[in-house]
């Protein structure tokens, strides 16, 4: 090729990439700045101080009630639970395949787990209803099993796959030295994997675990179809809760355009996406304190 | 010539194997290999690279027991104990045998927590450790520069300080035997003449195997040479007579660097 061409080449190829990445940044950009906006004009409705610690969220009724805690409490449930339930079976389950198991079992159990995360959410929320709910009611003795608990442990099954596949890769990453290391001066494989595996991983770990709490709060139709969605003020893992998410899914469809009502489901998702950010500034500080000791 | 024989006699074996074969897979690896180490004594292993040296020393403290597919055969002991008896706990003959390894591998912790994480698992009194670790330090000549930190990472040491701290990590568990896997070939001429003389102090002590390329390395540390090539012993004797007076041809080829 002459050499006028490939320098034409090259400055095409250039605008091509700086368009892309323009075009995905004013997207972002957008999302967040109609976000912010719709969630201004809520706040010239609704006293912020209302919303923050109203224990009602009654957008339809006589006199409407903008109350978030009830949603948030209800998110925080589900989510925390999930996360209760996920994090020691995923750090186990990814310990296993990564420091006990053979080559072979390994070879067979990874692909199995990846496979896992691509069951939809939908399919999930199916058996939330069919098998857990009906389990739940069945200890429990109540008339369903359609609460949070039902919700948090079919995130911990959405979450499981992501924290184990994260990390086991961030245990596989570990150099072979540290675990020789630590052999070395007489330590057996459990000491190994507690004390110096795990620790040194850390960074991936939590990161993981991020990731995993991220798609537990984001998730959507398994809740949404598995925890009852009363709108009442939630008591406990065994009763009915109603998410952000599920909130939002069900009342947009309903709502008329630039009303109060719409207003509010904009502040909540405002609500969820500060969540989000604060769940990965904790895991990006975290990661940085245990990055200190790593190997630059 | 008697006098040679009165001097093996004095010299007591601490650690030895006898016919030993090791397959990783199908790769016949060590053939046949017959040694003995002196006890108190530093014996250095040379030889090209892939003739076995380092796959030798790690059959000592077990460290093939972590690789699949490795098979031995032949006996290794620690004095008169076999190191592959089914009774004996691993963990106890790598205590008793302790290695450091050819890349300095500190934990990622504190410089006190490298030293003081083998005590642990070795159930140390906690009222002991804090001494024994400045003891380690001290011994490995480590104290001076970093007593004052104790508390920061170890990976932030230089490249040979780390491997010093390797060294006090090994030798705060008090070992019978210290196995060196190429100690130095990280290391820059200052910190290696640094470990030279760590070595040089922990003679007094400990037997010592090192696998060196280096062999000036050699002819500088070591008491006996163990030379090998493609997985069998060569030729074995003092250092001196190894390298001015070796009685393999293959050796004498190796050592004035005509292969290797």
């Amino acid at each position: 090729m002459k050499l006028a061409a490939r320098e034409r080449l090259d400055k095409l190829v250039k605008l091509v990439f700086r368009t892309t990445g323009l075009l995905v940044i004013m997207i972002l950009g957008g999302i967040l700045v109609m976000l912010l906006w719709n969630t201004f004009a809520f706040f010239l409705h609704v006293k912020p101080v209302d919303f923050v610690t109203g224990t009602q969220w009654n957008p339809v009724g006589h006199k409407a009630r903008y109350g978030m805690l009830p949603l948030l409490v209800s998110t925080a449930l589900v989510t925390l639970g999930a996360m209760a339930i996920a994090i020691p079976l995923g750090i186990g389950t990814a310990a296993f395949i990564s420091e006990y198991a053979g080559k072979k079992l390994r070879n067979i159990l990874k692909p199995l787990i990846e496979m896992l995360a691509a069951v939809p959410s939908v399919a999930i929320g199916f058996l939330g209803i069919v098998i857990v709910g009906p389990g739940i009611a069945s200890i429990t003795n109540q008339a369903n099993g359609l609460n949070a608990l039902n919700g948090a442990i079919l995130l911990a099954i959405m979450a499981l796959p992501t924290i184990i596949t994260v990390t086991e890769d961030a245990l596989q990453a570990l150099p072979q030295t540290y675990r020789e290391a630590s052999y070395g001066v007489g330590a057996s494989r459990w000491q190994t994997v507690r004390k110096v595996v795990i620790p040194a991983a850390a960074p991936g770990i939590i990161a993981a675990v991020m990731l995993g709490a991220g798609r537990a709060i984001g998730e959507t139709m398994t809740v949404l179809m598995a925890t009852g969605n009363a709108s009442a003020f939630p008591k406990g893992f065994f009763h009915s809760v109603r998410t952000i998410t599920a909130t939002i899914a069900i009342e947009m469809g309903e709502v008329p355009y630039q009303t109060t009502h719409y207003y509010a489901l904009f502040a909540i998702a405002a609500v969820l996406f500060l969540i989000t950010l604060l769940v990965n500034l904790a895991g990006e500080y975290f990661v940085n304190r245990y990055r200190k000791y790593q190997v630059a | 010539m008697t006098e040679d024989v009165a001097i093996m006699i004095k010299e007591k074996t601490k650690l030895s194997a006898a016919g030993v074969n090791l397959w990783f897979g199908n790769k016949h690896v060590l053939k046949n290999v017959g040694v003995s180490f002196s006890e108190k004594k530093v014996t250095a292993l040379i030889g090209p690279s892939g003739c076995g040296k380092s796959t030798l020393l790690r059959c000592f403290n077990r460290m093939h027991d972590l690789a699949p597919d490795v098979r031995i055969e032949g006996k290794l002991a620690l004095e008169k104990q076999d190191l592959y008896d089914r009774a004996i706990s691993v963990t106890q003959v790598r205590k008793r045998i302790g290695m450091v390894f050819q890349k300095a591998n500190p934990f990622p912790k504190s410089i006190y927590e490298n030293i003081n994480y083998g005590l642990k698992i070795n159930d140390v009194p906690a009222g002991e450790r804090q001494g024994i670790i400045e003891n380690a330090l001290k011994e490995s000549f480590l104290w001076d520069e970093v007593k004052d930190d104790l508390k920061k990472p170890a990976t932030r040491l230089s490249g040979g300080q780390q491997q010093r701290l390797c060294i006090a990590r090994t030798v705060a568990l008090r070992p019978e035997v210290i196995l060196m896997d190429e100690p130095c070939s990280a290391l820059d001429p200052i910190s290696t003449s640094k470990v030279e003389e760590l070595i040089e102090k922990l003679r007094e002590q400990y037997t010592i195997v090192i696998v060196t390329h280096n062999m000036q390395q050699a002819q500088r540390v070591a008491d006996s040479t163990i030379f090998m090539y493609l997985g069998e012993v060569v030729e074995a004797g003092n250092t001196s007579d190894i390298f001015n007076n070796p009685q393999k041809e293959l050796t004498a080829n190796y050592v004035r660097g005509h292969f290797g």
